[in-house]
């Protein structure tokens, strides 16, 4: 299943325009600096924000179109949205949270077994630390088996050491998935060793001009953190 | 001591708290989430009880309810009798006197709820009425818990609307704040004492148990 967006809409201070598509079992990753429309674009996937105008398509289903006025429900959508923070209910244990809209409950228990949380099954989100959380926050996106997994900054309320362990845990993860990933940051070095594509957005546009500075800023004894493989850079369709 | 006075007055206060619950959460939820025309007019129109004085809330009331009002006239048309001077008209009465009580602190419980958290609900499929009941109502405890409690508070101490709706009828109408009334009236100060002192022990513990939700709410 592929995922082909054309989005625009205004916002305050410049216009969100941009195009582009990401196939099943591959991983796009949206970076550029925070204001530039990656959230926005986020939400209008996930059936949240409204384009102005625009298509999203996902395989032969029509998500939204603005010409036709086509807009598929949040709630249909199927998609798997893991925020920054604030995913879980803070009145459910991580198990009832992640079981919350899980298709098959048992799975419940295998996901937290693989993201290594399952001994806190059974505590609050308040009772385990930003890590657990957003490992809780993961399994409850995928117990709903999302036919398009949107990650918003999932990693940036974490501590580096953390956050190197989950991007790893992530990477394994995107191995095992068919669905398309929407990955959203800020940190070159997350977007280098996670996408299979990179989607520069600077003030609502694609601008590779400037993740190509950004790589040459990037110091060059760092490349262990890099991809197994060069991204390629996703081209405005 | 007035037992059925007392009766009267906890029948009257539970059955307004039940029934105020239950109507003022879907008044209270959209009044936290939407949007629309006129909005401050309907929310100053749903708090005004609250800024009145309560004779002129039963002036009112009397004018509605009575033979020649338009909600007096309904009641007769289904039951044959009329609402003035009746358990059902108190109680009716009583609910509106602690409406504003009841929408105020939900509204309050309510919009305190992260917006994140509805829209994570949507985005895992949940309709806005099964998010109200499995997200909203459960993060709300305290907040309705202490609703509940003021509009319990506020109507065992309703006077002067139920005086002027209800009269004093023993066993119908006649609640312990009118009894204590009419025991002084009386010289009975005995009588008027005992109950008086029943209400001590109830609203105290009431209001202990107000601050302990908001301290838990506060955690």
């Amino acid at each position: 299943m592929t995922v082909d967006a054309f989005l625009k809409k205004k916002l305050k201070y410049f216009d969100l325009d941009i195009s582009f598509s990401c196939a099943g079992k591959n991983m796009v990753v949206m970076i550029g600096p925070s204001g530039g429309g990656k959230t926005t674009v986020i939400r209008m996937l996930a059936g949240l924000d409204r384009p102005d105008e625009g298509k999203i398509n996902f395989g032969n289903e029509v998500w939204f179109d603005s010409s036709c006025g086509v807009n598929v429900a949040v709630q249909q959508r199927r998609v798997g949205y893991v925020f920054q923070d604030y995913n879980l209910f803070p009145h459910l244990n991580l198990l009832d949270n992640a079981a919350f809209a899980a298709v098959d409950k048992k799975e419940v228990e295998a996901l937290f077994e693989i993201f290594q949380i399952r001994h806190l099954k059974k505590r609050k989100p308040h009772m385990v630390s930003g890590g657990e959380r957003q490992r809780c926050a993961i399994c409850q996106a995928l117990a709903r088996h999302p036919r398009l997994l949107l990650l918003d900054e999932p990693l940036s309320a974490l501590d580096t050491v953390t956050r190197r362990a989950l991007r790893l845990e992530l990477r394994n993860l995107k191995k095992t998935l068919s669905c398309p990933i929407i990955y959203v940051t800020h940190d070159i070095n997350e977007a280098l060793f996670l996408a299979d594509e990179i989607l520069p957005l600077v003030e609502g546009k694609n601008d590779e001009n400037w993740l190509n500075r950004m790589l040459a800023r990037e110091p060059s004894g760092d490349n262990s953190l890099r991809g197994v493989r060069e991204p390629k850079i996703a081209l405005a369709i | 001591m007035d037992y059925l006075a007392l009766y009267v007055t906890v029948k009257l206060a539970v059955i307004t708290t039940v029934f105020l619950m239950l109507i003022a959460a879907p008044v209270a939820y959209a009044l936290a989430y939407y949007r629309f025309a006129g909005k401050s007019f309907l929310e100053a129109l749903i708090y005004l009880p609250m800024a009145l004085p309560p004779t002129v809330i039963g002036f009112y009331l009397i004018i509605i309810m009575g033979p020649k009002g338009f909600v007096g006239k309904i009641a007769e048309f289904l039951t044959g009798d009329s609402l003035l001077f009746t358990f059902t008209g108190i109680a009716m009465a009583s609910v509106i006197y602690s409406f504003p009580f009841a929408v105020q602190p939900m509204k309050a419980a309510f919009s305190r709820i992260d917006r994140r958290l509805l829209e994570s609900a949507y985005v895992l499929g949940l309709s806005k009425r099964a998010t109200f009941f499995r997200v909203i109502i459960p993060n709300s405890l305290a907040g309705i818990a202490a609703a509940a409690i003021l509009v319990f508070l506020h109507s065992i101490g309703a006077f002067g609307v139920l005086l002027m709706v209800g009269g004093s009828v023993p066993g119908e109408t006649k609640v312990a704040s009118i009894a204590i009334y009419e025991a002084v009236e009386m010289m009975d100060y005995r009588a008027a004492g005992m109950i008086a002192l029943s209400f001590i022990p109830i609203s105290y513990a009431f209001l202990l148990l107000i601050n302990k939700l908001n301290e838990g709410s506060h955690k």
